[in-house]
């Protein structure tokens, strides 16, 4: 168990514990949905709610669970709220959905929802499971979005589909997977770079 | 004494060739080829040139400052990247674009690796396949010689997609569109045999290319001369003179053993019959460097010689 006060259970994931920055986790999404702010930002929020409901549940039912067959449980449990989350988005938001397309469905193997299962639902009290589930899920957002916004900004002179830079060249490859590299890549440098000077 | 007394790791050689004199060598054998372009393209070169080179020596300036190491301007390797790519792009790319070609040369190209010696890919191709991504319509812009500004096609896009052959000799002076480092074959070819000649550049790889190159070009023109370019067109169109003389010599990205060498031009040959006559695309110079540039590593660890008297 956690002795943390409760409120670092939160702020670690935005940055000691970032997915992306620092742990490099869930790349798949990451990589492959940020071709605008927007996609971005519904990534992450479809993830959170996927990561905190399931956090929730399992933090309850950690007692129960035998430890041979955690992962087949997580992994049922996890497969239910992204059922939730798909019919959800297709439902209220068929544009949204249709853009992240395959990906919606394939938050169930995200690694870092079941590794936050793993190493903190599973040994925690539910108040804390669920503020580390926010916490990851916040950083996740903050990764995806700045991710999503520059490749947005580079690739189209727009940022949440609104005019920014007047009469900008596309940059092409910034929307194609190349550019998600590339500014993956860039980024995780300069937070390396700060994560350095403020040690 | 302090200062004076260096303690160095073997080998302690003492030779005239240093990276400062090889990348001498490239430029100096690079300027047949730039005046030719120069005198075909006018002030459309010169600027091109001029942007290029600008960034790419102020971005390795920043890089080096950026990285806090000793400024490496002074190996002149920056410069030969400014200039490779300069050849490599069309003579009417806006100087912006020239400008951020220039920036990911240098910085995705060579510095996050560590400098010049740690690079996987060879920079300047790097910042074509760049811009080659980023503005596709831009960088296939091409015009014709001559100081007016006239569209025109290359000679590999006229025989992809029309079937219309240029005339050889017109290939071999450089009174074709295309970019400064494909016209003139012959101005290339003057400077990459004093390159070879000097010892700058491994002969094999060049020979092994071209000789790829032409041979496996021969087959299919052998049963339909109609429809598929001679192996002379092959040699003298496009990056090709070039690539295998400038780009696929660099000794950073190429293998160090001799029998990889010839694998390396092997392999990159056979990738550029491929894509002309069978790819999307009517050039495939620069892929097929680049993609070879990524084997490199494998190629080397498999060629390793066997000491005398050792066992494999």
């Amino acid at each position: 168990m956690s002795r943390r006060p409760w409120y670092r259970e939160y702020l670690k994931g935005l940055w000691e514990e970032n997915p992306i920055f620092r742990m490099l986790l869930g790349m798949c999404p990451t990589l492959a949905v940020t071709t605008s702010a927007v996609n971005g930002l519904s990534m992450g929020l479809a993830t959170t709610f996927v990561l905190t409901s399931t956090s929730l549940v399992v933090s309850i039912i950690r007692k129960l669970v035998p430890s041979q067959v955690r992962i087949a449980t997580f992994t049922m449990i996890i497969a239910t709220f992204v059922t939730v989350a798909d019919l959800f988005l297709k439902a209220k938001f068929p544009a949204i959905s249709k853009a992240l397309g395959p990906y919606v469905p394939l938050i169930v193997v995200n690694c870092f929802i079941l590794g936050r299962q793993e190493v903190f639902a599973s040994k925690n009290p539910t108040g804390r499971s669920i503020l580390d589930a926010l916490g990851v899920g916040s950083g996740f957002i903050f990764a995806l979005t700045l991710l999503g916004s520059i490749r947005e900004l580079l690739g189209s002179g727009e940022v949440f589909g609104h005019e920014v830079i007047p009469s900008w060249h596309p940059w092409v490859v910034m929307i194609l997977p190349a550019g998600a590299f590339l500014t993956l890549g860039f980024l995780v440098a300069a937070m390396n770079i700060i994560e350095e000077r403020t040690r | 004494m302090e200062g004076r007394l260096v303690v160095a790791v073997s080998p302690h050689i003492r030779a005239e060739m240093d990276t400062r004199r090889v990348m001498m060598g490239v430029i100096v054998s690079l300027v047949p080829g730039i005046a030719v372009g120069v005198w075909f393209f006018r002030w459309h070169a010169l600027a091109l040139l001029a942007s290029c080179l600008a960034e790419t020596l102020s971005a390795e300036a920043l890089a080096c400052i950026l990285r806090r190491k000793p400024s490496t301007l002074g190996d002149l390797s920056a410069a030969v990247t400014g200039v490779l790519l300069a050849m490599v792009l069309p003579p009417t790319l806006p100087f912006w674009a020239a400008f951020l070609g220039g920036v990911v040369a240098v910085t995705v190209g060579k510095q996050v690796f560590g400098g010049l010696g740690q690079n996987i890919f060879n920079p300047a191709l790097v910042g074509r396949a760049f811009l080659m991504a980023a503005f596709p319509v831009l960088m296939t812009r091409w015009v014709a010689p001559g100081p007016k500004v006239v569209t025109a096609a290359t000679p590999l896009a006229l025989m992809k997609f029309d079937h219309r052959a240029t005339p050889l000799l017109d290939l071999l002076v450089g009174k074709v569109g295309g970019c400064m480092g494909e016209t003139s074959a012959l101005a290339l070819l003057i400077g990459g045999l004093f390159l070879v000649l000097k010892g700058y550049a491994d002969w094999r790889i060049p020979l092994s290319y071209l000789g790829t190159v032409a041979m496996l070009g021969s087959i299919p023109w052998a049963f339909r001369p109609d429809l598929y370019p001679s192996p002379m067109f092959h040699l003298l169109a496009g990056g090709l003179m070039l690539g295998a003389w400038f780009m696929a010599t660099d000794p950073v990205t190429t293998p160090v053993t001799k029998v990889g060498r010839y694998m390396f031009g092997i392999g990159a040959g056979v990738l550029v019959v491929i894509i002309r006559l069978w790819g999307g695309l009517p050039e495939g110079v620069m892929y097929s460097i680049l993609l070879m540039n990524a084997v490199t590593p494998l190629i080397d660890r498999y060629t390793v010689p066997v000491p005398f008297g050792g066992k494999r």
